[in-house]
């Protein structure tokens, strides 16, 4: 570098766009929207980066990725480097690339955002992930990757050398409990820092909501495969079709040797809204259908084997990423009609910007300050969805302004299907069987925000279930933060 | 060494109806009656609830009695020892209430018998007199009558078209059999097959104010209280059969939503059975 030089004016290169299937097209497949950076599109949109002295995305990413660093690897064509890097912090790049609400975190304090837009950090992430998966599908194949052999509690090929902690004896043992991304950042962590690390999945698949709620079109599965094969072969051990609660219960676990449990089992219990006619025909939770759709695969039905109803009018209730995945899928599943109907107005709508414009694009129609008080049904099926017209009033809270229903304003809309899409709670199997463990009012785990440490010695909690319905990287966050505390815990033996 | 979820031994108690021992060590120590598990036959099967009929801590075995059918269930009938299913988890759901009643009367239902015999077992050794009553369609729909009278104070057989027992149904049995004994005090009845039976046996003790459990049987997913898919109208409140129930108040329980919500994928199911069936043919003709 030469002294004395004034830097050369940047010269100003708008945000690279990423290519997409258009959305004609794509409304009538499950595959990925997004269609992901080229090497070339992503070392131009790197090179906006104005490697800023104080890194401001930093701060903004709840795992502290070195974005700057990562950033400055692709822009050099370091790709592998790039990933290497976002791996420090975080095991599942090319899931957070895709899903992250980007726009409230690293990519909203992002220097270059002040005045122009940001620079598309997350889609860099995916890229770096993206790049290095295919180079490792046209390569050979990794070592140790274990397949979905079929078998309940299937584990990881375990013989295999574990290349990562040299002494294999005598390892200390800690269950995890819940494969979503809490539980899987913690089984991570715990397995770099040499742990003999065990998730317990009730599931018949690991990923929590990246695989049964997050559809296809969004987070194909193969990534979410991909990155569980990566934790497993820390040395992770999962075994599926366990219960905690059920199969074992968290006293078990303590007596069966494990010395601390980490649980992650999220938010996992629909809301209905507890008006009449709830339980007609053609009444879903968001999450009965998305995980008919995503994890049962019902979209390629006959082929698999569980259905799911299709119908031509179908209407969603909501306003977050649930409500817009499960309108987007209904969508796809052939609907003509489908509309969001949410209670605020569009400003308020808690789902990502990206997915929302998306969702537009694909026809959807959003029908915003209004609110269903009954679902009319005939021969047992559902018919009509009856609403009322709200007017948004003083903030709440939550700091967004509180729906009030216009009296006298219902109407009925004609439907096939409804959807409901307006939130999850804690589910109680868990906490049931274990009621040294306190629980808030709404049910949620009660933890020390700073360790992750429950009521209950030995155990730490995390993710969705401590925080209710949240987003996949502070579930990372929360998995990071208690695998450390659990390693001080086993440590020092101090509770 | 028996692999996880390893067919073991496989019986044909009557026509449609196999019998499977399946190997899951964990599962047979936990199971206690009234319990399931939901299994998934291959990688690409549904998911499906399925009652632990009976389980061996010693074996390590549960057993599963299954009725063909759709198409998973026919999948499963098919199976041969040495098979293993992809997946089975459990054990879900509450267990049956077991304690000296007094007098319980338990009441079985074509493949709902399977079911009632670990039950019966149970309520025998808690010291209750026990009053079983087995109905099917016919004499060749019945399963497991020997193992169920070693255990019963009083046994009864009811067949539909009177190839064997009382002719008609378990209903219409015991309300005769409350009529025929006024003076006899039953303390509690369990029913279990299928919903209008259940519905039938319930409308009976409900004149007879006998307090009567019933264990539902609706669509299922995950079976942990994740989908809401397996939601009963109990006492006017909505519930999630696999983690409040199965077991409900049989008095209590809207069967008409019920046998209304066992109905939505029945085009699916046809189109699935079908499928199925032709795929059988053309691997039989080749
Ligand atoms: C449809 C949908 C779309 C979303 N979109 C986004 C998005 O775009 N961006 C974003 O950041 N976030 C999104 N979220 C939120 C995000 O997915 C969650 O915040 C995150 O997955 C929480 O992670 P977790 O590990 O706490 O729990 P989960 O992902 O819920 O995983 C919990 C796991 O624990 C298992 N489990 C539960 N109980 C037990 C038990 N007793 N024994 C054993 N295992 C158990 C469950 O089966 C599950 O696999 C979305 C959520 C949904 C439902
Ligand atoms: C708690 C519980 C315990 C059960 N125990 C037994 C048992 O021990 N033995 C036995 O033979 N059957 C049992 N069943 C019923 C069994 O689950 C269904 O017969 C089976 O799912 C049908 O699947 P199929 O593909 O063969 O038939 P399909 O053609 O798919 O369906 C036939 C009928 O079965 C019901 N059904 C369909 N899918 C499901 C599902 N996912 N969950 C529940 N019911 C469904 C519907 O009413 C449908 O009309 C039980 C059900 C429940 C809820
Ligand atoms: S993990 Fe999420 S918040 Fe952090 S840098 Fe990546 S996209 Fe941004
Ligand atoms: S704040 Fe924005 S411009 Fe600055 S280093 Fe981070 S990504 Fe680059
Ligand atoms: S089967 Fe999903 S909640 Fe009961």
């Amino acid at each position: 570098m030469q002294n004395g030089q004034l830097k050369p004016k940047k010269e100003k290169i708008s945000r690279t766009k990423i290519a997409e299937q258009p959305a004609g097209l794509r409304v009538n497949n499950f595959n990925e929207v997004e269609l992901g950076y080229s090497e070339d599109e992503a070392v131009r949109e790197s090179s906006r980066c104005l490697m800023c002295k104080i890194p401001k995305c930093i701060e903004g990413c709840p795992v502290e990725i070195d974005i700057k660093s990562f950033i400055a690897y692709i822009k050099e064509k370091e790709f592998l480097k790039a990933l290497e890097k976002i791996q420090e912090k975080n095991s599942l790049p090319g899931v957070c690339g895709r899903v992250c609400p980007q726009e409230d975190q690293c990519e909203k304090v992002c220097i270059l955002g002040i005045k122009d837009e940001p620079v598309a950090i997350g889609k860099l992430e995916r890229f770096a992930a993206d790049y290095a998966k295919k180079k490792l599908e046209s390569g050979s194949k990794a070592p140790g990757a274990a397949g979905s052999e079929p078998g309940s509690f299937q584990t990881s090929d375990k013989s295999s050398p574990d290349a990562n902690s040299g002494s294999s004896s005598k390892k200390i043992k800690v269950a995890i409990v819940g494969s979503g991304p809490a539980g899987l950042t913690c089984a991570g962590e715990l397995a770099k820092m040499g742990y003999d690390v065990t998730i317990f999945e009730a599931l018949h698949s690991p990923g929590g909501v990246l695989v049964y709620g997050i559809p296809e079109f969004r987070l194909p599965k193969s990534i979410v495969q991909e990155e569980v094969e990566f934790i497993e072969k820390l040395g992770v051990e999962i075994r599926l079709n366990a219960i905690i609660g059920k199969t074992f219960t968290i006293d078990e676990l303590f007596q069966d040797g494990y010395q601390s449990v980490f649980l992650g089992t999220g938010a996992g219990l629909p809301y209905f809204m507890d008006i009449p006619g709830e339980n007609y025909n053609g009444v879903y939770s968001a999450n009965e259908y998305l995980t008919r759709v995503n994890l049962m695969k019902s979209y390629l039905f006959p082929d698999w084997d569980t259905p799911v109803k299709k119908g031509s009018v179908v209407s969603v209730v909501g306003g977050g990423n649930v409500a817009l995945d499960s309108a987007r899928t209904a969508k796809r599943l052939g609907a003509e009609k489908v509309y969001i109907i949410y209670r605020r107005s569009e400003v308020e709508m808690p789902g990502r910007i990206e997915e929302i414009k998306h969702a537009k694009e694909e026809g959807i129609e959003m029908v915003f300050l209004t609110n269903p008080v009954e679902i009319i049904g005939e021969n047992g099926w559902v018919k009509k969805i009856k609403c009322i017209k709200m007017e948004l009033g003083e903030p709440d809270d939550s700091g967004r302004r509180r729906p009030i229903a216009v009296p006298g304003s219902e109407y009925e809309i004609d439907t096939d299907i409804v959807v409901i899409a307006i939130g999850q709670g804690p589910n109680p199997v868990l906490t049931q069987t274990a009621p040294d463990i306190i629980l808030n009012k709404r049910g949620n785990i009660v933890t020390d925000q700073k360790t992750g440490k429950t009521s209950k010695k030995g155990v730490f909690a995390g993710g969705d279930i401590v925080t209710g319905a949240a987003t996949v990287i502070l579930a990372m966050g929360a998995g990071k933060i208690a695998a450390e505390a659990m390693d001080e815990y086993l440590k020092t033996g101090k509770w | 060494m028996n692999k996880i979820n390893e067919v073991i031994r496989k019986s044909v108690p009557a026509k449609d109806i196999a019998s499977l021992d399946i190997y899951n060590p964990t599962i047979a120590e936990k199971a206690k009656p009234g319990q399931f598990v939901v299994v998934r036959a291959f990688k690409n099967s549904e998911r499906i609830p399925l009652t632990i009929a009976d389980n061996d801590a010693a074996a390590g075995t549960i057993n599963l009695t299954i009725l063909k059918s759709g198409k998973s269930t026919h999948i499963l009938c098919e199976l041969q020892a040495g098979d293993t299913i992809h997946d089975v988890a459990g054990p879900l759901g509450k267990n049956t209430e077991i304690e000296n009643f007094g007098t319980v009367a338990i009441i079985g239902g074509g493949v709902g018998i399977a079911p009632t015999l670990p039950i019966i077992k149970a309520m025998k050794k808690a010291g209750n007199h026990l009053i079983t009553v087995f109905g099917a369609r016919s004499k060749d729909g019945l399963i497991f009558e020997e193992k169920a009278e070693k255990y019963s104070d009083e046994f009864y057989i009811c067949t539909d078209d009177g190839s064997k027992g009382y002719k008609g149904f378990v209903s219409d049995f015991f309300s005769d059999y409350l009529l025929k004994n006024p003076a006899k005090k039953i303390n509690r009845v369990i029913a279990i097959g299928p919903a209008l039976m259940m519905k039938a046996v319930s409308d009976v003790t409900k004149t007879a104010l006998i307090k009567t459990i019933v264990s539902l049987n609706p669509i299922m997913v995950d079976g942990t209280g994740m989908c809401g898919s397996c939601r009963v109208e109990v006492a006017g409140k909505t519930k999630f059969a696999c983690v409040d129930g199965p077991e409900f108040d049989g008095h209590e329980v809207d069967f008409k939503l019920l046998i209304n919500r066992l109905n939505i994928y029945c085009e699916e199911e046809k189109i699935s059975l079908e499928k199925y069936r032709e795929s059988r043919k053309c691997r039989m003709d080749s």
